[in-house]
């Protein structure tokens, strides 16, 4: 383009028809790239389909195990569970222990008796008698199911043809409706209700604040009741707010210490990588080359080296991150260090400033702002990477999520746990920007704090510009 | 300066002040200084402390300790240097995988990135409307660590290298949406006016006026993306997802006398790593110079 606007004196039509060649050429070699990239792209894209066997994917992915996974994760059930050999009833939440009601109570759909008769609503009315289990199913009929030792379970249905929500075998009926879920065995009958939400979030049901709304509980939280309702908020055994709260802080710790720990480590060490603050020629490359060596040692495996050392935990992970991240700063900082301006340093020296004076005054000031945006940015990234490393060494939130993972069950938890994760990390990101526009608006950012300044000294007769 | 011996008669007060204001800002600023290093310094200890409370081993314990097990593995992998090689071989198949899953996620994240950034920044989104809402989809994609995504989708879908894939591409299209949509704030709008006054489509508009002014920035920053990508894929094969971190979580789990596997891994992935960390880092370079251009 600018040859033809530099001699358009030499406007021979040889040259105007090579250059017009050179242009076809190049044109065509662009148009070549546009369809071809776009091409390579598609090309490795069906590559890696097959290379990682989508198509077998199909096969492996369980639907079901997505069904739970959703259903599971924004509602709860609660058992209803009679014991066909000594005839007692017990209710619990999850069918866990710590979410079971005392003995002999029970939510108000269930009647406890001779008789225990639990209205799933809208009709669904399941009842343990003393020897049968009865479900009314509104539009289709009762089934009965009588459990006993010798003869297994023996089903009636209505008849006509047994739908396929109802499968019966000689020692089990299981049914499976909308309303919930019915299952006899011989030794025992259970019902599931399901409700949407997280119940027992914040007490459990042997604390007395259970399912008090929140203006009952400010009212007894102003009458002095407040430590103790906190107490059982705070040790809840089914949602452990309290180790939560301590993985959280873990996390948390675990970057802020890595990050900050690196970047004490690593601003004298980039000194001595700088080509202006550093002389030798061999110690920095040493240095330089140890950079470059704890960076290329990927994260990983100076988590799995670190946690040999000291074990599974926070400390663990903080160091894990210090290292990772020493290699990156010193990389950083030097580069930094190296872009210093001269003049600065000269002019502190001028004043008679020993080494030490000059790096504080000359240099830091000048590296300051991007060594902080620097550790903020990383502050940031690193709680991600905490919740990660804390997966792999076992502190902090990433082992209570994977453990909430592994069980496999607990999915109102792991939501619980996702939500908190992004709530974290997005407050981080919120908290790391603020800091930085503030500190490097107070470094840079002049304006605003002559403005502050400026009303005390229009007063004075001597201004300095 | 010369302001100030200008007038000497009366000046000595309003000197006096300027010192006195000057010490006085100072002091204050150094007070202010100290606290913050104190309360910093004493954050950092209380810090360490606790975490050195929480962790099975002691800082003091484990310090020296550090190089037991690097020197266990080495050691091992020097005795058995000759099968080294045929290690390497063995695992560089899983190592080809993780390599994929980072390529695989990056191009994936790359594109849905770019659509997220053309949508989320003023004067090209699509609808402008829904600006905030792209901003708030991105942040939430960034914000979401790959792991928790990873292994969900392992109970999903099984182990194998399509949950990595699949989370490492949700992380990375928040990631690089940010990044582009910062390229894209730089873009000059005046092609597409140009564009859309013949009457282009968005896609147009959008294929022709910006990709082509934004273009070698994208591949920049996607190439960045691709090296911690490398990484973040060998983590993920340590929880189950594929790849050399799975082969090394295994080779780990043998424990004593078999660590020569796993010294091979590590060569594998350290040398992996620096080789594409030097040639995406000279691309890079020949990128923004040749932009700067």
């Amino acid at each position: 383009m600018t040859t033809l606007d530099v001699n358009p004196s030499a406007g021979l039509p040889r040259d105007a028809a090579a250059l017009k060649r050179d242009m076809e050429t190049l044109f065509r070699g662009k148009k070549l790239l546009a369809f071809a990239a776009p091409l390579i792209v598609l090309a490795y894209m069906v590559y890696v389909f097959f290379a990682f066997d989508v198509p077998g994917l199909y096969e492996r992915a369980s639907l079901e195990n997505a069904r739970t996974l959703v259903s599971d994760s924004y509602s709860y059930k609660t058992h209803v569970t009679r014991d066909n050999r000594d005839a007692s009833v017990s209710v619990a939440i999850e069918g866990e222990r710590k979410g079971s009601y005392p003995e002999g109570e029970a939510p108000e759909w269930v009647t406890l008796g001779e008789t225990t008769v639990i209205d799933l609503e809208n009709g669904h009315i399941v009842r343990f008698g003393p020897e049968t289990v009865e479900y009314d199913i509104p539009g289709y009929g009762t089934v009965r199911a009588t459990p006993s030792r010798s003869a297994g379970v023996q089903a009636e249905l209505p008849a006509g043809d047994v739908p396929d929500w109802i499968s019966t075998s000689k020692n089990r009926l299981a049914i499976k409706t909308e309303a919930g879920r019915l299952t006899v065995t011989r030794n025992r009958s259970e019902v599931f209700r399901y409700f949407t939400g997280w119940e027992l979030f914040f007490f459990t049901l042997d604390s007395p604040y259970h399912g008090l709304g929140p203006v009952a509980l400010l009212e007894k939280a102003f009458r002095g009741e407040a430590g103790a309702i906190f107490n059982d908020f705070w040790t809840n055994k089914m949602w452990r707010h309290q180790d939560v709260a301590w993985a959280i802080g873990e996390t948390l710790l675990m970057a802020f210490l890595g990050t900050i720990g690196a970047g004490i480590v690593a601003l004298p060490l980039a000194f001595l990588a700088t080509r202006n603050f550093m002389p030798i020629r061999t110690l920095r490359f040493a240095t330089r080359r140890l950079f470059d060596f704890v960076r290329g040692v990927d994260s990983l495996i100076w988590t799995v080296v670190l946690a040999r050392a000291f074990g599974p935990g926070p400390l663990t992970g903080a160091l894990a991150i210090l290292v990772t991240d020493t290699g990156t700063f010193g990389k950083i900082f030097s580069e930094a260090l190296e872009n210093v301006d001269e003049k600065q340093i000269e002019g502190v020296a001028s004043t008679g400033a020993k080494p030490i004076q000059r790096y504080r005054f000359g240099v830091i000031p000048q590296v300051t702002p991007v060594l902080l945006s620097q550790l903020l940015y990383f502050l940031e990234s690193n709680t991600r990477s905490a919740t990660i490393i804390g997966a792999i060494t076992g502190g902090g939130i990433g082992l209570l999520l994977t453990q909430a993972i592994i069980t496999q069950k607990d999915w109102e938890e792991v939501a619980y746990y996702i939500v908190l994760v992004i709530l974290m990390v997005m407050l981080m990101d919120w908290f790391s920007g603020v800091l930085r526009r503030r500190l490097i608006q107070g470094d840079t950012g002049k304006p605003r704090r002559k403005k502050a300044k400026k009303p005390p000294l229009r007063n004075m007769p001597f201004v300095l510009p | 300066m010369a302001d100030l011996t200008a007038a000497p008669p009366s000046g000595a007060s309003p000197t006096e002040a300027i010192r006195a204001q000057y010490v006085e800002l100072t002091r204050r600023k150094r007070l202010y200084g100290t606290v913050l290093l104190i309360v910093f310094v004493a954050m950092m200890v209380a810090g360490f402390r606790t975490a050195d409370d929480r962790n099975a081993g002691s800082f003091a314990d484990g310090f020296t300790r550090i190089f037991d097990y690097p020197a266990e593995v080495l050691s091992e992998a020097v005795e058995k240097a000759a099968q080294l090689p045929g290690h390497v071989m063995h695992f560089f198949p899983a190592l080809i995988e993780t390599l994929n899953i980072a390529a695989a996620s990056t191009l994936i994240g790359a594109i849905f990135g770019t659509l997220f950034s053309l949508l989320a920044t003023r004067g090209m989104a699509l609808w402008p409307s829904l600006i905030p809402l792209f901003r708030r989809v991105m942040d939430i994609c960034r914000a979401i660590p790959e792991i928790v995504i990873a292994l969900v989708l392992i109970f999903l879908l099984g182990g194998g290298p399509v949950p990595a894939m699949i989370a490492i591409a949700i992380h990375t299209a928040g990631a690089l949406g940010k990044l582009f949509s910062e390229v894209n704030e730089n873009a000059s709008l005046k092609p597409i006016e140009g564009l859309s006054s013949v009457g282009a489509t968005w896609a147009q508009r959008m294929w022709l006026g910006v990709i082509p002014q934004v273009g070698p920035n994208y591949v920049s920053y996607a190439l960045l993306r691709f090296e911690i990508n490398i990484r973040a894929s060998a983590i993920l094969g340590f929880v189950g997802a594929g790849g050399i971190g799975y082969e090394l979580k295994n080779a780990m789990s043998w424990g004593k006398g078999r660590y020569d596997e796993a010294a091979a891994i590590f060569i594998l992935l350290f040398v992996t790593i620096v080789v594409v960390d030097q040639i995406s880092g000279k691309l890079r370079d020949r990128l923004i110079h040749g932009a700067k251009q």
